[in-house]
């Protein structure tokens, strides 16, 4: 990994590239694929498993069990040097054909190219919905993976806290952005409010949380004794 | 209940007695109280969305909240008289809601400012409250989306007309209930259900029947 806080310079690894623009006329498929494409194929093979240009934009579509591989490739590569994952997020389509896809935005701003990565996890009941987590090249999935599990319920291997992010931890309804989920949720309104309701609001705050703030020294004593001794805070 | 004179048996008589220096005031305790109280509410903001800001505008120097004895926002609910809550409540919030109503000493009233707190709005979805009626008990609810500032105001005079109008012996106007120790809520839950259904936009979708 590279020295934490560097100065990156967007476009500095490829100075003779003309300057930056709004793309206009792109044809809606097909036309010049981001370089990185033909790189990952030379390099990885089989692991990739189609490339498509979608208005100017390069989607790979990956072999799950190679997907960590390739991220820690583009991002260490001297040549790719893909620095910040803009995101994670997951589609699923409303055909059951259709597998769900899990979509890993790259970009590289030494090289001012956008990479998407995706892989296919066909829904046969057998491929389990699970991937490996990118949590140890880039950070900043940490939150983005957490997301996509509570929204979609999809697994990322390695993640070191792997919980709901936007819905609260004991929410049991589903996983919201999935097609087989209503709308307006499972349970009745009664139902959903008393559970809404039992949860306690102090449990928001983890252990480690309070137990780190820089406040701590200002919590009452009363909580300072119970937070050292290790109780927790109610869930 | 809208904004109408109030009967004048409220007035309070004086008497002067010139060259004595002494002066003295007649009238019921709990229009006294009222009155008291009506003057000096102190809000507790219970901002979440966009009505949040039609609030802050109610309270800034155009509109002035302080015209109506609303001077001081009282951001801790320990020293607050009246819960406005401005905008959509998520589940997520809920006991956080429940909590700060909890903590707010009686006297207390609540205002349901705009549609999705009141009914939930068009956010007919899994993830927010129905109207904040189903948490805790509410006092006023003025309808927009969100509402106009003097709509705000003409709810905030509702409501000391409500104070104005209670009664020491008659409990119909205030009544600080609690909620129901089984169900945990103010309303029973059939009549969640049943408040809930018929609105929204969303197309009737079948659940599991829990």
């Amino acid at each position: 990994m590279s020295a934490p806080f560097s100065v990156v310079i967007p476009g500095s690894a490829a100075p003779d590239a003309p300057a930056p623009a709004t793309p206009r006329n792109l044809p809606n498929r097909g036309g010049p694929a981001n370089p990185s494409a033909d790189a990952l194929r030379a390099k990885f093979g089989g692991g990739i498993v189609r490339v498509e240009v979608i208005w100017g934009e390069t989607s790979v579509y990956v072999d799950r069990t190679r997907l960590f591989d390739i991220v820690q490739w583009l991002h260490d590569d001297p040549a790719q040097r893909y620095d910040y994952l803009s995101d994670v997020t997951a589609v699923e389509y409303r055909d059951p054909e259709q597998p769900l896809e899990v979509v890993w935005h790259l970009r590289s701003l030494p090289f001012r190219r956008f990479l998407r990565l995706k892989v296919e996890l066909a829904r046969d009941g057998k491929t389990p919905l699970a991937v490996p987590s990118v949590w140890s090249v880039y950070k900043g999935a940490d939150w983005l993976e957490r997301e996509c599990y509570d929204m979609f319920g999809i697994r990322f291997v390695g993640h070191p806290d792997l919980r709901r992010i936007l819905m609260w931890e004991q929410y049991h309804e589903g996983f919201p952005l999935r097609k087989d989920f209503p709308l307006r949720g499972r349970f009745s309104r009664a139902e959903q409010l008393r559970q809404a309701l039992a949860a306690n609001p102090e449990a928001r705050y983890s252990m480690e949380e309070l137990t780190i703030a820089q406040a701590f020294e200002d919590l009452p004593e009363a909580m300072r004794t119970r937070l050292l001794g290790g109780e927790r805070t109610g869930e | 209940m809208g904004l109408t004179a109030r009967p004048s048996d409220n007035l309070a008589r004086t008497d002067t007695n010139p060259g004595s220096g002494e002066s003295w005031v007649a009238t019921r305790l709990d229009f006294l109280v009222n009155w008291g109280r009506a003057g000096s509410l102190w809000p507790m903001p219970f901002g979440t969305a966009c009505c949040a800001i039609e609030f802050m505008a109610t309270a800034a120097s155009r509109f002035d909240l302080a015209r109506f004895g609303m001077e001081r926002m009282s951001f801790s609910p320990r020293q607050a008289d009246v819960l406005i809550c401005a905008g959509r409540v998520p589940f997520k919030l809920a006991p956080v809601l429940r909590r700060i109503w909890q903590q707010m000493p009686q006297p207390k009233w609540c205002i349901s400012m705009g549609a999705c707190a009141s009914s939930g709005g068009m956010f007919d979805n899994y993830a927010v409250v129905q109207g904040i009626d189903t948490i805790i008990p509410v006092d006023v609810y003025v309808p927009g989306c969100p509402p106009r500032p003097e709509g705000l105001l003409y709810g905030i005079l509702m409501l000391q007309e409500k104070v104005k109008r209670e009664r020491m012996s008659d409990t119909a106007l205030r009544n600080e209930m609690d909620p129901d120790p089984k169900s945990g809520l103010y309303i029973p839950p059939q009549a969640i259900d049943e408040l809930s259904e018929p609105f929204g936009n969303s197309v009737h979708q079948t659940r599991s029947g829990l």
